[in-house]
């Protein structure tokens, strides 16, 4: 029998330590259990390492916001000369895919079906109307209006290319008249891409900040492990922090996995620094994990914490951050909504560190934002979780 | 004896579908859950989700200063889409304004501007686009430049001015993007929700031990996933209704095509939702797994689907993948129906591709339930 | 005490006996519930003491007061001179605490739980090795480190859970219900090790729903409905009902009659079976001739036999139900076509390289009640499952009433009746609408269905709980309202597995008046159970170890198998524990004969 051990363990050393409010070492225990036990569930896997590749990879290819290749009809009423070139024009160019058509009619159901967006009728009388003394328009243009977006790509590009066509043709002196040129800075070649990618990394980080910490504080209470734990010296802080901890490291993880798809797969630019956008995604973490983990303390069921994480995480950081719908275009009231979504500060700061570089104006006010509503949720969270099984 | 075995059969199938309906609607938490979320959803998003601009802010520098440049001006702060014109004097503000988000595009017009308009030639002025917001800055140069094609008409008197198109857009004369988006909305929520209800139901009994109880009774396989359909077939249909009349009749988006093809559609693509969600439900073992398995599955479908942007966009292999998605069918079936009064045939166009997704999802749930009993 | 304990054990200078937990006046109520009604007691060093009261008695409630995980709304609990509200912290550094429910991380493995047990408790990286190096050996989990928790059989986990709790030596150790689905040698380790602990000054309290383990403990407290009934040592109690307890033996076919017309006596307070005997409990103070008629009547011998706790407890609590099944009396009398209602050729299961069940064979007879026994982990689940159509067999067949259930049509399928371990209920409908779908689902329908469910109701007292979820029933009620679906349509053949887990002692004796009801009725019954006077109701019992049968006989043959010099009148638990050792015995010898 070992006395010596026994005498040794009257030591107040350690129980003085356990009375710590907050211990690194307990805290060192939560976040390593916490890791293993993360690294071994498969759906923690899936949702953290193979969702956000997928989710980047649509939005770099599926969600192409630059319309391409849009299918419309051309009808080709008149066969004159003048009226086959302006049709040539039409098939000439990269924007459209062309249908050729002799009547309205041929197009017309097609149209309704979808499978055509529009067409563009050269009339029978076009040479008539390009000779006519008193301005007359050439061709009529029939969009789907069903799709409003692609309705307006259409009619630009048609009226783009009579122009253009009328334009070549045209002789003698130019017209006085007024030219926009657009440059569009940061992104030249206008690909939809860089601007949705970064975007998406707001996306995948709310999954993982609040989804998945909303789920598994949620498991923890059902399944009764909360219990054990909390019976042990553990301060309310300690445990909290160390839920917290590998799903920060996780977020950070993905974060930096996410950006180098970006960079070195989708080819979009890192203008501004490294560190600026690991400082961005370090501090959007704050309200991410924050409001995952008052859902789950709030619900104490992961049916629950899922559904109300979908709703109040998801669905707002993709439709009502400005990633996708422009937040200007929405009406006031929901305006006021979006200020409460913290995606919406990393959305912007996302898009200008990838795409404009370091700009200080517009990181200082997003990052001060994103503090704040993390500091308020954790301080709710806080508030709900007490150091006993009281509701 | 025949008929004595059917009604058996139906009152083991009635109290099971009782049971489904009781777990989701008896407990008034989960009612709430269940039905208000997509209502709100539906509001929020309806104006939420718009491609269109408003309230831009727009920088001019005007090194001209003279008639011209001062009319381009007075006329893009008169636009409606712009809520701000900010007058700069230097390159660097007019960058400044952008970098900062400020101002979605810069008007720079030369010195010259006016000089060569008024000598009848085109005066030419540079528009600054911020390109982080690739889409809104294409709109925006787009209602800039029928703004600069007006200024033009006025200033010049050659009749090649004069537009040469006349566009008459179909179905939506206005491209009001509700319209748009309150169908397309229907067809997600109803998806989702009918998603996660039944991924849930297997996994939900298989955690809590009374899938067992279920396979011992007499009831057989067929009629545990029939059971399983009905309830959320019932709900989600419910649902879509719901929503169909509230974009009728509060969001006015005209009804133009036939209520009595849209139903059927409705209901075959709700059961082909159904499929998804039983399959994801039949191997998962735990709820955690099929809450996270309907995400993985529904998210990229909805960005496959069309809604965002058209599928004849995509790649080639994604367009594959698209038709694979009930959601991709339905959101032309229901977008078609309400504007565009599709006709019969275009709607079973893409219905039976619904039909066969519904019968091999259904299918592989049924195989995969039973084949757990191995 | 042993060396293994060295390292465990509550290192306090304080004195055995003296007050380790002094609770005053303590109340707690949820809602209109009064879990707690303000009662006093202590618990004292070195001791253990037995926590026991039917369920919904506040046992749980107590538990979490004592280790501050819920507010006490009146009156004060202090552990270890600390008030659990006001020093809430200490309280959790000089108190172990095991919860009812599982409560380590299933996807964790052993040591790895221990590991985050011990450094939450704040032990030092130097300590661990050899503490950790005890309470392995302690708990004999050695072998079993690198396995993830989720893996292990019940009472393993059961061991880790208290392994965990005693890290870093707590002075006083809080066990909620640590022998809930732990088989008998299981049990018996964790009776070790805490025995071990108290010698060791440690005070430990253990909650239980099962009264021969209360008998164990050197001081008992007693609750019923929030109140105290007792509180001393279990002789105390048990003293109070002196030469009240008799055995009528040989009884044999006839004992379930006996039982139930003893039972139907006014003067009996209390009865079980023990294998061919009925044991009885008279009322205080009755009249021996009612019992001497009945013994007369049926040519049993009447021994005097020692009280247990048990029956003390019963009494205390007005006595057990009676005799007769409302139930079983409505069942008509089963007619089978053959005489065998369930069996099972060269039975086997594997699940990749491992074997659950191995070529397992027995028949049951019809109006028998069959019990599987073995340890955690034995493949007791296995082999039921399959009987029941849920798995597949690897090898060989299983039969009821001469069908394979697993290809059986649904009119085969409902003359089975089975009732799934943790009475798997629908917590989302209310408790009608359960007994509504179970009827339904067995193809009842109009009047029959109705007055089917009236008839439940009625039989199972369930009037008051109709409109609540079966989640928030008393476990008691969550068990009747099991059993009440199970036999909806009436089967001839019932699967129980391990019905009464973790249920208190009268709802116990309700639920085998009922079965007992059934089986003269010619019901067919399986059951399977950890709980060994459950055993001694069946008429056979099969017996299962490492996925083999390892013996088949009748209780009473069972235990004149272990008769040996140590226990010449063994016990149920006796002749489990001494079956296991002796095949362990067997297969090293098979390895070091193989070795040789």
């Amino acid at each position: 029998m070992n006395t010596g051990t026994r005498t040794n363990r009257t030591g107040a050393a350690p129980a003085q330590r356990a009375r710590d409010p907050f211990n690194w070492r307990r805290l060192a225990a939560l976040v390593h259990k916490e890791s293993l036990q993360a690294v071994r569930d498969p759906s923690t896997i899936l949702i953290a390492f193979v969702l956000p590749v997928v989710l980047l990879f649509l939005f770099a290819y599926a969600v192409s916001l630059d319309v391409r290749e849009v299918r419309i009809g051309v009808v080709l009423e008149s066969d004159s000369a003048a009226a086959q070139a302006l049709a040539a024009a039409f098939a000439g160019t990269r924007y459209l895919a062309v249908t050729p058509a002799r009547e309205r009619r041929e197009v017309a159901g097609q149209v309704v079906s979808g499978t055509l967006r529009g067409y563009v009728v050269i009339p029978q009388d076009f040479e008539r109307r390009l000779a006519a003394r008193v301005p007359q328009p050439l061709v009529q243009v029939i969009t789907d209006g069903s799709q409003p977006n692609t309705a307006n790509f259409v009619a630009n590009y048609a009226q783009g290319v009579v122009q253009t066509w009328r334009a070549g043709r045209a002789d003698g002196a130019p017209a006085a008249g007024v030219a926009l040129e657009p440059r569009y800075w940061f992104n030249a070649e206008l690909e939809s891409r860089r601007a949705l990618v970064p975007g998406a990394i707001a996306i995948v980080m709310t999954i993982i900040g609040t989804m998945l910490t909303a789920l598994v504080v949620a498991r923890e209470w059902e399944r009764g492990t909360m219990e054990a734990v909390l019976s042990t010296p553990a301060s309310v802080a300690e445990i909290l922090v160390g839920k917290l901890l590998p799903y920060f490291a996780l977020g950070m993880a993905a974060t930096l996995g996410s950006a180098a798809l970006a960079i070195f797969v989708f080819d979009v630019p890192l203008r501004g620094s490294l560190a600026a956008l690991l400082l961005l995604s370090a501090v959007f973490l704050i309200p991410a994990l924050g409001q995952g983990l008052l859902i789950s303390a709030l619900t104490r069921n992961q049916f629950l914490a899922s559904q109300i994480a979908l709703f109040s995480g998801f669905l707002p950081a993709f439709l009502l951050s400005g990633f996708f719908f422009e937040i200007d275009a929405m009406p006031p009231p929901i305006q006021v909504i979006t200020y409460a979504i913290p995606a919406r500060y990393f959305v912007s700061s996302l898009q200008t560190v990838f795409l404009a570089g370091d700009v200080w104006p517009v990181f200082l006010p997003d990052l001060a934002a994103m503090a704040a509503i993390g500091m308020l949720f954790f301080a709710i969270a806080k508030r709900k979780t007490r150091k006993n099984l009281e509701a | 004896m025949r008929r004595w075995l059917n009604t058996l059969v139906n009152a083991r199938l009635r109290a099971q579908i009782v049971k489904e309906l009781l777990s989701l609607l008896r407990d008034p938490r989960s009612r709430l859950v269940v039905f208000a979320p997509p209502l709100m959803q539906l509001l929020v998003f309806t104006f939420a989700a718009t491609l269109e601009v408003r309230n831009a802010g727009i920088a001019v520098y005007d090194r001209d200063a003279g008639r011209w440049s001062h009319e381009l001006t007075a006329r893009v702060a008169a636009a409606d889409f712009v809520k701000q014109v900010y007058t700069v004097r230097s390159r660097d503000a007019l960058r400044e304004l952008i970098d900062r988000r400020k101002v979605i595009a810069g008007l720079d017009m030369g010195p010259d501007f006016s000089r060569a308009i008024a000598a009848g030639d085109t005066g030419i002025a540079q528009v600054i686009v911020d390109g982080r917001r690739s889409n809104a800055g294409q709109i925006t140069v787009g209602y800039l430049n029928a703004i600069a094609a007006g200024v033009g008409a006025d200033a010049g008197r050659d009749r090649r001015n004069t537009d040469p198109v006349v566009i008459r857009h179909w179905f939506n004369p206005n491209l009001i993007y509700r319209w748009f988006v309150v169908p397309a909305l229907t067809g997600i929520l109803v998806f989702f929700n009918a998603l996660l209800i039944t991924a849930l139901s297997i996994a939900r009994e298989r955690e809590l031990g009374t899938f067992d109880q279920l396979l011992v009774s007499p009831t057989t396989t067929l009629e545990i996933i029939v059971a399983k359909i009905m309830p959320a077939l019932g709900i989600a249909t419910v649902l879509g209704l719901l929503m169909i009349a509230l974009a009728v009749f509060v969001f006015h988006v005209p009804l133009a095509g036939s209520f009595l093809l849209l139903l059927p559609s409705l209901l075959l693509f709700i059961l082909s939702v159904v499929g998804i969600g039983l399959m994801i439900s039949s191997v998962s073992a735990t709820q955690q797994q099929a809450i996270l398995g309907a995400f993985a599955v529904g998210v990229p479908s909805v960005l496959l689907s069309g809604f965002a942007t058209p599928v004849e966009n995509m790649p080639q292999v994604l367009q594959w993948a698209a038709q694979l998605i009930p959601l991709t069918h339905f959101l032309v079936i229901v977008e078609g129906t309400f504007l565009k009064a599709m006709p019969a045939a275009d709607i079973i166009a893409n219905t039976w591709p619904l039909a066969v997704i519904a019968l091999v999802t259904l299918t592989l749930a049924t195989r995969f339930v039973r084949s757990r009993l191995q | 005490m042993s060396g293994a304990t060295a390292h465990i054990a509550s290192g306090t200078a304080r004195g055995r006996g003296e007050a380790a937990v002094v609770i005053a006046d303590v109340a707690k109520h949820f809602g209109r519930v009064e879990a707690l009604c303000g009662f006093s007691a202590t618990i004292h060093y070195g001791r253990l003491t037995g926590l026991v009261g039917p369920d919904g008695a506040g046992k749980t409630t107590l538990m979490r007061v004592m280790t501050g995980l819920l507010v006490p709304d009146g009156g004060s609990v202090t552990l270890a001179g600390f008030d659990v509200v006001e020093d809430n912290d200490a309280i959790h550094i000089a108190s172990g605490y095991m919860p009812q429910r599982f409560g380590l991380y299933e996807d964790l493995s052993v040591l790895e739980n221990m590991r985050l047990y011990a450094r939450l408790r704040g032990m030092d990286a130097d300590q661990h090795a050899a503490t950790f190096e005890d309470l392995l050996d302690f708990t004999r989990l050695g072998p079993f480190t690198s396995r993830l928790a989720g893996r292990l059989s019940g009472g393993m986990k059961q061991k880790l859970g208290l392994a965990c709790a005693l890290m870093a030596k707590p002075e006083v150790l809080l066990l909620d219900e640590p022998s809930v689905g732990v088989d008998p040698v299981s049990r018996q380790d964790l009776w070790r090790m805490v025995r071990e602990l108290t010698d060791d000054g440690m005070a430990v309290v253990w909650s239980t729903a099962y009264l021969d383990e209360a008998e164990r403990c050197e001081s008992v407290l007693l609750l019923n409905a929030g109140k105290l009934e007792f509180d001393g040592p279990p002789r105390e109690l048990t003293r109070r009902i002196d030469r009240r307890s008799f055995r009528l033996e040989q009884v044999g076919a006839a004992r379930r009659a006996v039982l139930s017309q003893a039972l139907n006596l006014p003067t009996v307070s209390d009865g079980v079976i023990q294998g061919d005997a009925v044991r009885v409990v008279l009322r205080a103070d009755a009249a021996r001739d009612a019992i001497d008629a009945l013994v007369a009547e049926t040519g049993a011998a009447l021994q005097p036999v020692q009280p247990r706790f048990e029956d003390a407890f019963i009494d205390l609590l007005g006595g057990g139900p009676g005799g007769t099944s409302a139930l079983a009396e409505r069942f008509d009398a089963v007619e089978l076509e053959s005489d065998i209602a369930v069996s099972c050729r060269d039975l086997s299961k594997r699940f990749g390289d491992f074997t659950a069940t191995d070529s397992v064979s027995f028949e049951v007879r019809k109006g028998e009640i069959f019990g599987l026994l073995g340890p955690n982990g034995a493949g007791k689940s296995t082999t039921f499952k399959m009987l029941c159509g849920l798995l597949k067999p690897t090898a060989g067949e299983a039969q009821v009433v001469g069908r394979d259930l697993r290809r059986a049509t649904g009119a085969a399928k409902s003359q089975l009746g089975y009732m799934a371990q943790k009475f798997s209920l629908y917590g989302l409908l209310s408790v009608r609408q359960n007994l509504d779908f179970s009827a339904g689902v067995y193809g009842l329908q109009g009047r029959a269905r109705r007055e089917r469910i009236d008839e439940m109701i009625e039989t199972f007292d369930l009037q008051p709980y109709l409109g609540t979820s079966p989640d928030a029933l008393p476990l008691g009620y969550k068990q009747r309202l099991a059993l009440a679906c199970a036999l909806m349509h009436r089967p001839p053949v019932l699967f129980l597995d391990e019905p009464t887990s973790g249920v208190d002692p009268i709802t116990r004796r309700e639920f085998w008046t009922h079965i007992n009801g059934l089986a003269r009725k010619g019901v067919t019954v399986m059951v399977t159970t950890h709980f060994m006077d459950e055993a001694e109701y069946c008429d056979r019992v099969a017996m299962m170890y490492r996925a083999r049968l390892i013996a088949l006989d009748a209780p009473d043959a069972l235990k004149r198998g272990a008769v040996d010099d140590a226990h010449p009148d063994p016990t149920m638990e006796d002749a489990f524990i001494h079956l296991v050792q002796s095949a362990d015995l067997d297969a090293q010898a098979r390895a070091d004969a193989s070795a040789a």
